[in-house]
């Protein structure tokens, strides 16, 4: 195809604002698919993404558009996911498009993510399309949507296209728009080969799938191919696109997206962010690539059975085939035994692989609160990397503990600024700017210690603006905090995987709340369990599951031992999700309690 | 072996010397696992009471409930069954066997007399609802051939006895009885029913002053249970208060005094009863004994085999009159399994359950350990016992964990 007639481009949106019902729009006006089949072509394969209604891994799908000036087009949608924790992705992923469209629920107006994402595609330069979705609710205000966005993008209101894709209104105006106002590719034909590796991942029956952007050149099947960062030299396979079903098409020219396939088993030879040249005729120059996701919160994962380590650490090797971000290193709890440290890029990336561990490797695991990555320096003049809070040196020979920080963005209704403003102080947030994006809906910039982000935040956030505000967050810098180490205690012994690091003025407010809560969470056992939580050696709370009294049933039914012991053995099966602590049986959720205590 | 210790040495009538044996003795517990006894389910009850979830015909709902009909099928149930016996105890169980005629009732005596055998003091026992006493129960039931009657008293105080549904008065249980004792029952046992979240503390001391005040040898006291799909249990979901354990557990630590200053001595977490006066058929399925089953959801336990029968009556009557076996499923037991079973029975006794086979493998493990470290469970001579009875479930749980090990 003539670059001049290819167009590629993202749909930025936030959750759940009609991102894939207007890609389902676009699909079929253009006949790449039945109305049918739609949905479950369209959506990745992946059962959690489904249900979660979120896209993790990107993806392009081509269709072809026959334009009102009577020329056929090409173009790639390239899907992006809709997650902070993924945000990097995004960033990827708007590499390998000249445009993006803005799309924004009507009844909603833009959110926090929305924004961080509008942001990142301006400073790559892509030309953005604002589209207001949704017109057709009765609560849809699309006058002033579109001036937020206008404030945003600079622009006029009239530019703003307004769409249903529900109802398909105005989605003939935008291919028209999508046509006319983004550029399109400008790479060079003939030069040497240069396509970028916007994503990869692993199929079992194919090896690693990676997805391309051809920029210079072309690139056909049996070609050999040299990755310019990593010096790999592979063979072409196979090369095509989806419509969304996949199509082998052989070759793509520059300017096209589309996957390839070398039979490469090992996800680490073809890096996201790599550029793919000719072995023979390599470029000189590589494409700018990317950071490597950095993670930001680790959290322990151990097995209920010990047994079952090596199992863990198989799954994790295989999950790693398609989430390079994921990192982790074997770990040893005295309380919960072998285990491994894992790193992930958020909460959601968290609960998400360990959800896919339990379903799909049917594991049963326990999680530790998660923590973000502190640095010590010693008295010795020394510093060591804190990635469990049980690691962190003694207070003896601390001289200072550094934490990560986050430029944090909330954009709220304006009547919840001052709610928002109480909760980002307690959270030790520091103010920076603020914007309205228009009478009723601002833009809040903050500085705050990533700890407080990863653990009650954004629930706290959403719960007191009832749900109307929304966040984004990116890494900013370290910084020396006045931090202490709160353990927790069952009868009288320390459990390592409960200690926590948090801010001196706090330790005693949540060392309190933690005790609290473990008292709700533990059940009642045989005897008194007493639970203490201490800095260092001072015990600063105290509470205690009393034992429990009467635990059998009166009768024998009769005489049917059978149902009694079945009853008995159902609910022994219940306590197995239990850890054994000392001589204490630990639900699993008691791990993370740290999450779920708020702040009073 | 089963001659040589009888629960009833009682002195007077037994012909088995005058020292009565203790309900919770060791050896008795021992000698109880090799007798032979059946139970009996007469399912008709006048109406369902809030708590209960038994296998029971609601005669206040179903029209024209046939007794006839029903003791017939007991008879040719019996008749049907294998050789077994000769029968240390008969249990008459429901539902409510009072609503059937001594004649009734009689009847099926005799088929199991004639089936099994009975022993010269086989204790033949039967529930009885203080509303169904009348001046001639007594000697009814003693002529068909009753020893021992259990009254389901429940409670003294009339508005608990409301709140569980119970329509008979406290006096109807006094004089039930009084009349039960001069008609010559060698033993009575009165059931009574605690932890109600209606139930005050006083209330319980004045339901068990009353009934320890009564001419009794035998008392079983439960615990208020929520069984699923009942009305209490519906009232519950509904937002009512649930019984509470902590509440429940200090009621039977009321009890457990004031009975034992009465001298019942405690042989099972729910029973009590004064020297010699021991339930035969309790001891007997609490000690993994032998027994069999006749009538709508009947259990069995023989031969290393467990049984259970139709729990739907028509089934129940269609299958016993086509002259099949009314059973709806059994369940073989290995040698292991059954050792493992009778340790778990036989936690629930005062006597405890032998401290060999099973019981060993579990003293080793580290539940065990951790029982023994805490107390709970003791190990007396070469017996296993629970030290806090209303634990014992949780003790069991312990045991089944091991044994799952071991698989
Ligand atoms: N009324 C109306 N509903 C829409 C429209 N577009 C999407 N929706 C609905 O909004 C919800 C979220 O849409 P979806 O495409 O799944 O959002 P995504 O999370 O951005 O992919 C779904 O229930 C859609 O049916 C629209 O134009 N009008
Ligand atoms: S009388 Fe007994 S068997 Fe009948 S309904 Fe009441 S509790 Fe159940």
């Amino acid at each position: 195809m003539d670059q001049s007639r290819i167009r590629n481009f993202s749909i930025i949106a936030h959750i759940d604002h009609g991102k894939s019902t207007l890609a389902d729009r676009l699909l079929e006006r253009t006949g790449a698919i039945s109305e049918r089949d739609m949905r479950a072509q369209l959506l990745d394969e992946m059962d959690l993404e489904r249900e979660r209604g979120i896209t993790i891994k990107a993806n392009a799908v081509r269709i072809d558009y026959t334009a009102q000036d009577g020329l056929e087009y090409e173009f790639n949608i390239i899907d992006t996911p809709g997650h902070v924790d993924f945000s990097y992705e995004v960033s990827r992923s708007l590499e390998a498009c000249e445009g993006a469209l803005l799309l924004v629920d009507a009844s909603q107006g833009v959110e926090a993510q929305t924004l961080a994402n509008a942001y990142m595609a301006i400073e790559s330069g892509l030309e953005i399309i604002p589209v207001v979705n949704k017109i057709d609710l009765p609560a849809a205000d699309p006058d002033r949507v579109a001036e937020e966005l206008v404030g945003i993008l600079g622009g006029d209101v009239e530019d703003v296209i307004r769409v249903s894709a529900k109802s398909g209104i105005g989605v003939d105006e935008l291919l028209e728009e999508i046509v006319t106002s983004l550029p399109p590719p400008e790479g060079e034909p003939d030069a040497s080969l240069r396509a970028l590796v916007f994503d990869s991942y692993y199929d079992t029956y194919r090896g690693v799938v990676a997805l391309v952007r051809v920029v210079d050149g072309s690139l056909s099947e049996g070609d050999d191919i040299r990755l310019m960062a990593s010096g790999e030299d592979l063979v072409v396979d196979e090369v095509g696109v989806r419509r969304p079903s996949i199509e082998r098409t052989k070759r793509l020219g520059s300017g096209e997206a589309g996957y390839v396939i070398t039979g490469v088993k090992d996800i680490d030879l073809i890096r996201v962010g790599d550029t793919v040249t000719h072995a023979a005729d390599p470029a000189t120059d590589a494409l700018a690539g990317y950071d490597e996701p950095k993670p930001m919160v680790y959290s322990g994962l151990f097995p209920t059975d010990g047994d079952d380590f090596e199992r863990l650490r198989e799954a994790l090797d295989k999950l790693r085939l398609n989430d390079s971000s994921l990192l982790y290193a074997p770990e040893t709890s005295r309380a919960l035994g072998f285990g491994f440290r894992v790193g992930f890029l958020g909460l959601l990336h968290m609960e998400i692989v360990r959800e896919r561990l339990e379903r799909e490797y049917d594991l049963d695991l326990v999680a530790t609160a998660p923590s973000v990555e502190y640095v010590a320096n010693l008295t010795d003049g020394s510093s060591v990397i804190v990635q469990s809070p049980q690691d962190l040196p003694d207070a003896g020979v601390r001289a200072s503990i550094e934490e990560p920080y986050v430029k944090v963005m909330i954009i709220t209704p304006a009547e919840y600024i001052g709610t928002v403003m109480e909760l980002v102080q307690t959270k030790r947030g520091e103010m920076g700017e603020m914007n309205y994006l228009s009478t009723e809906r601002v833009e809040l910039h903050y500085l705050m210690p990533l700890s407080e982000i990863v653990f009650d935040f954004f629930d706290l956030l959403k719960s007191r603006t009832r749900g109307y505000a929304s966040l984004d967050y990116e890494p900013d810098s370290y910084r020396e905090s006045d931090l202490v180490r709160v353990d927790i205690l069952l009868n009288s012994q320390p459990v390592d995987a409960f200690s926590t690091i948090v801010h001196r003025d706090r330790a005693t407010t949540y060392g309190r709340a933690m005790v609290k809560k473990l008292r709700e969470l533990i059940p009642r056992q045989l005897f008194d369990v007493p639970i203490q939580a201490a800095i260092g050696s001072r015990i600063i709370s105290r509470e205690t599951v009393k034992a429990k009294r009467k635990d059998v049933t009166a009768k024998c039914y009769g005489g049917d031992i059978t149902r009694k012991r079945k009853l008995l053995e159902r609910q022994k099966e219940g306590k197995k999700r239990m850890k054994m602590v000392g001589s204490v049986e630990v639900p699993q959720e008691a791990f993370v309690a740290a999450l779920k205590i708020g702040d009073e | 072996m089963s001659d040589t210790v009888r629960p009833m040495s009682t002195g007077e009538d037994d012909g088995f010397g005058s020292s009565s044996l203790r309900a919770n003795d060791a050896d008795l517990a021992d000698a109880a696992h090799l007798w032979k006894s059946a139970y009996v389910h007469i399912p008709f009850c006048a109406h369902r009471c809030p708590y209960c979830d038994f296998a029971i015909v609601d005669e206040s709902v179903e029209a024209n409930v046939d007794h006839r009909r029903y003791v017939d099928a007991l008879v040719r149930e019996i008749e049907m069954e294998d050789p077994f016996g000769p029968l240390d105890a008969v249990n008459f169980g429901g539902g409510t066997p009072s609503l059937l005629s001594s004649e009734q009732l009689g009847e099926i005596i005799e088929a199991l007399r004639r089936r099994f055998g009975f022993r010269a003091h086989t204790e033949v026992s039967l529930e009885v609802n203080p509303e169904d006493w009348s001046t001639d129960t007594g000697g009814n039931l003693r002529s068909v051939g009753f020893t021992r009657v259990s009254i389901g008293a429940q409670s003294f105080d009339e508005q608990i006895m409301g709140v569980l549904s119970r329509r008979h008065s406290a006096d109807a249980t006094t004089e039930a009885v009084h009349s039960a004792r001069v008609s010559g029952f060698r033993t009575i046992s009165l059931d009574l029913i605690y932890g109600h979240p209606r139930e005050t503390s006083a209330s319980w001391a004045g339901s068990v002053d009353r009934a320890l005040d009564l001419p009794i040898d035998h008392i079983s006291t439960y615990a208020l249970t929520v069984e699923r799909g009942t009305a209490l249990s519906r009232e519950i979901l509904a937002g009512a208060t649930p019984p509470d354990g902590d509440v429940q557990a200090e009621r039977y630590e009321t009890f457990c005094e004031r009975s034992s200053t009465a001298g019942f001595d405690r042989y099972e977490v729910s029973n009590h009863a004064r020297p010699g006066h021991a339930c035969v058929y309790n001891l007997s399925t609490w000690t993994h004994g032998e027994y069999l089953g006749f009538g709508l959801g009947a259990h069995d336990h023989r031969w290393g085999v467990r049984s259970r029968n139709h729990h739907r009556l028509d089934r129940y009557l269609e299958d016993v009159e086509a002259g099949i076996r009314p059973r709806l499923g059994t369940e073989h037991l290995d040698a292991d399994s059954q050792d493992r079973d009778r340790f778990m029975l036989g936690l629930r006794l005062a006597a405890g359950t032998p401290a060999s086979g099973f019981a060993t493998t579990f003293l080793d493990s580290p539940e065990g350990t951790r029982l023994l470290d805490h107390g709970l469970i003791i190990v007396e001579g070469d017996r296993v016992v629970v030290t806090q009875p209303m634990l014992t479930d949780a003790v069991a749980r312990e045991a089944l964990s091991v044994s799952s090990y071991d698989c």
